[in-house]
């Protein structure tokens, strides 16, 4: 049954409407492998807390199955699913102390005292708070309580741990931190993670696998590398990371090879992804960075612009640059030895590769 | 002193002007201060005058007793050298005082007053007075102790005298006594009553025990109303919390009569069981003018005053809470008592010591409904003020009522905190 190929979680064809009339999550397919750290990426409102809910089992999946450890527990209720669970605002019960929070799962399993008092205090180590047991959640740091909180999902060994925007009320520099931590927690303790969030750079920190949610749908699974390097569609590239978009028309393509008559000006040839026939408009994607000011004469795509704005950001220099009709045009130049140097309002010749413009669905 | 801190000791801190941190600080806040008295002087003023003032001036009552001074002053005056331990009755100057005092009490029309608040203390005292005092024109010479007991033989009872000279007093714990049951004998000995003349210990017994009651039928009948209202979608809660409300809108005798309407034995809710043959027509049940009636009607008048503060707590409690301990493994009922209930006790709090105190005092509805086994102690203060006037005694049963619901109050501070009571 625990065969180590199997996913632990498996959503098969699941949608779900809260009102009978619009699709919330919109026929679901999702294998969660075990031990993996997988990440619910997406904007607000696009359906990720509720696959949550419906793998806890607090919201009915109003069609289709998820299957636990290869059994459906669509009818299993939440008590019974063995599931660890962070919540947004940590739900730490205000009129526990730390210690009592910890050993509420383990209270419920009828643990003897002195089982209990090791976990507590191992869980406690684990998350670095082992002073903190006699204390009552409202007595602690946003961080501490984060940590109480992973600690409580973990405490009782479930094999799947749900974690719902946890660092959502942290500021930055304790995000971080926490980042690091849940993801070293994960790597020791082998639990299988399914984590939500809709901070990308989070999101890329932390997972093996994205999966990016729009709409009620998932619109790419993938590794973080790939998401960045290799977006299917133009909400991936334009949710993840920087992009400079452009829009155009197709006029030919060609195997490996498409040409786009952009709507500002000018010809670009670019790696047909997720494009229609001749005819149709798509949208290029291309990351600031695969820009280079002053390409080399062969190189397939290479325009006249002006510099609009430069903004030094210390490692590197952010360009803004007027081509093709777009005044939007990012170019990051790497502040590396002889990197080129420009004035504001003066020409610039850019250029990039053919395999680093995206040309993906309109 | 400026060097002092070397040896670990600080000046207190200053501000740049050079004054100490904590004058100036006071000074900056007092304008503020005095613009928070201005907002709220009006009303202060207000329930100083219409509410503060008579309610202290009512219980002061309860202790006052000008009336044997004021009425008697040369007998009391007289009174002073008697010692009934020495001599069985006061001198002939007492009698001559009270003679005295009576043919000026008489023309002021005060002196069947007098006598009701000594018959407070001693039976027969009323009458005494009364027959004497319509006596007292013709005696016009000594010896006038020989004179008074011709006209009425109780002036020759040692016991007429102690009683006046004990009750001359400016003021007195009579009514206070009186309303615990207890009674000061005429050597002035306290001792309580026997156990069939009490009536007010066993009142405020059962005052305490049915509002009990109501409060916690309030309690249970609330509670999964107030549940049901914080965990139903907005739309749907806003109706019933007007279906909740709607009661405050109805006149309170209004309510309270129309469970007299289906409560009675020719009523509603007794022709419906006949009519359908539980009941047979002389087995009729007594709903009404009794405790049940009160119980009934009461709980039904305050539920509302628990189902809002139960509401408003619960309203505040995530549903993350029972979901987290759910999926910690705790089964509904589990979640529900180890995780749900513990944080409404605020609300269960404020609901139930709401409910208790405006039920100790109520007085309408009992006074409807209540027959002789539901009346409360508000309806024997009441009968004291309107129908045997004895308001002295009014004030130390309204001033005992009082003590209680203070007790009580404290009590509920140290045991819940009143930080953690949340009334909306
Ligand atoms: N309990 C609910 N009842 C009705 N609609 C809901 C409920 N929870 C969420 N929704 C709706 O479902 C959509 C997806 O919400 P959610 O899953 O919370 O998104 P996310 O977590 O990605 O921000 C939103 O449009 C939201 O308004
Ligand atoms: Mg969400």
């Amino acid at each position: 049954m625990t065969d180590s190929n199997e996913p632990i979680v498996r959503f098969i064809d699941v949608q779900k409407s809260y009102d009978g009339e619009i699709l919330v999550v919109k026929n679901l397919n999702l294998d969660i492998a075990r031990g993996e750290f997988l990440t619910m990426l997406g904007p607000s409102g696009s359906g990720k807390t509720t696959c949550l809910m419906m793998l806890a089992g607090f919201e009915p999946a109003t069609h289709g199955e998820i299957t636990l450890n290869g059994k459906p527990i669509n009818n299993v209720p939440p008590y019974k699913r063995g599931i660890g669970m962070v919540f947004q605002n940590y739900a730490l019960f205000p009129h526990m102390t730390v210690a009592e929070n910890l050993a509420f799962p383990l209270e419920v399993r009828r643990m003897g005292k002195a089982e209990i008092e090791s976990r507590v205090t191992r869980a406690l180590e684990m998350v670095r708070l082992p002073e903190m047991a006699g204390r009552r959640p409202g007595q602690l740091s946003g961080g501490q309580q984060q940590r109480v909180a992973v600690a409580r999902a973990l405490v009782f060994d479930p094999d799947l741990v749900l974690m719902d925007e946890p660092l959502g009320a942290l500021d930055k520099n304790l995000r971080e931190e926490m980042q690091y931590e849940i993801k070293h927690i994960h790597e020791s303790l082998g639990v299988s993670v399914v984590y939500v969030t809709h901070d990308q750079s989070e999101a890329l920190t932390m997972s093996n696998r994205i999966a990016v949610f729009n709409d009620g749908v998932v619109q790419q699974l993938s590794t973080p590398d790939d998401l960045y390097e290799r977006p299917e569609n133009a909400f991936v590239a334009q949710f993840i990371g920087e992009n400079n978009r452009l829009m155009g028309t197709i006029t030919e393509v060609n195997g490996e090879t498409c040409t786009v008559d952009v709507d500002g000006g000018g010809i670009v040839k670019a790696l047909p992804v997720n494009v229609g026939g001749v005819g149709e408009r798509t949208t290029l994607s291309l990351r600031p960075e695969r820009v280079t000011v002053d390409p080399p004469e062969n190189s397939p795509n290479v325009f006249e612009g002006t510099v609009e704005e430069l903004i030094y950001l210390g490692d590197h220099i952010r360009t803004r640059v007027n081509v093709c009709g777009h005044d939007d045009f990012i170019v990051k130049i790497p502040n590396a030895a002889g990197h080129a140097s420009l004035a504001e309002k003066a020409p610039v010749r850019v250029g990039w590769e053919k395999d680093d413009c995206r040309a993906l669905d309109a | 002193m400026a060097n002092e801190t070397d040896t670990g000791r600080y000046e207190p801190l200053r501000s740049a002007s050079g004054e100490p941190l904590k004058v100036s600080l006071r000074r900056s806040l007092r304008r503020q201060k005095l613009q928070a008295l201005g907002l709220v002087a009006p009303l202060f003023l207000f329930v100083l005058v219409t509410f503060l003032a008579p309610i202290g001036g009512m219980l002061f009552r309860s202790v006052e007793n000008q009336i044997v001074g004021d009425t008697l002053p040369r007998t009391v005056a007289a009174l002073g050298e008697w010692n009934p331990n020495v001599q069985e009755l006061p001198d002939e100057e007492v009698f001559a005082a009270m003679v005295a005092d009576l043919k000026i009490a008489r023309e002021a029309r005060t002196a069947s007053r007098v006598g009701q608040r000594l018959n407070y203390e001693f039976s027969g005292m009323s009458s005494l007075f009364r027959s004497t005092a319509r006596k007292v024109a013709r005696i016009d010479e000594p010896p006038y102790k020989d004179a008074l007991i011709k006209a009425h033989k109780g002036w020759a009872e040692p016991a007429t005298w102690k009683v006046i000279q004990r009750v001359s007093a400016k003021y007195t714990p009579g009514y206070f006594l009186a309303a615990v049951d207890a009674e000061q004998t005429v050597d002035g000995d306290i001792r309580m009553l026997p156990d069939r003349q009490r009536v007010y210990l066993p009142l405020f017994w059962r005052t305490m025990l049915l509002s009990a009651f109501i409060t916690l039928m309030t309690f249970l009948l609330g509670f999964p109303i107030a549940h049901l209202l914080a965990t139903v979608p907005t739309r749907i809660s806003n109706l019933l919390i007007i279906m909740v409300l709607l009661p405050f809108w109805t006149s309170l005798l209004v309510r309270t009569t129309s469970w007299i309407a289906l409560l009675q034995k020719e009523g509603v809710i007794n022709d419906l069981l006949v009519g359908i043959g539980i009941l047979s027509d002389e087995s009729r049940l007594t709903m009404i003018h009794n405790a049940t009636g009160t119980i009934v009607a009461m709980t039904h008048i305050l539920l509302p005053f628990m189902v809002l503060p139960l509401y408003s707590v619960m309203k505040t409690i995530s549903p993350n809470y029972v979901r987290a301990a759910k999926s910690l493994g705790a089964t509904p009922a589990y979640a529900f008592f180890k995780v749900y209930f513990p944080q409404t006790v605020p609300g269960i709090g404020a609901g139930a010591i709401l409910v208790f105190i405006l039920s100790i005092g109520y007085y309408i509805t009992p006074e409807l409904v209540g027959g002789t086994s539901g009346t409360f102690i508000s309806n024997r203060i009441a009968y004291n003020i309107s129908s045997s006037l004895n308001w002295g005694l009014a004030a130390a049963l309204g001033a005992i009522l009082l003590g209680i619901v203070i007790v009580l109050y404290w009590l509920y501070d140290k045991i819940v905190g009143i930080d953690n009571m949340k009334m909306g």
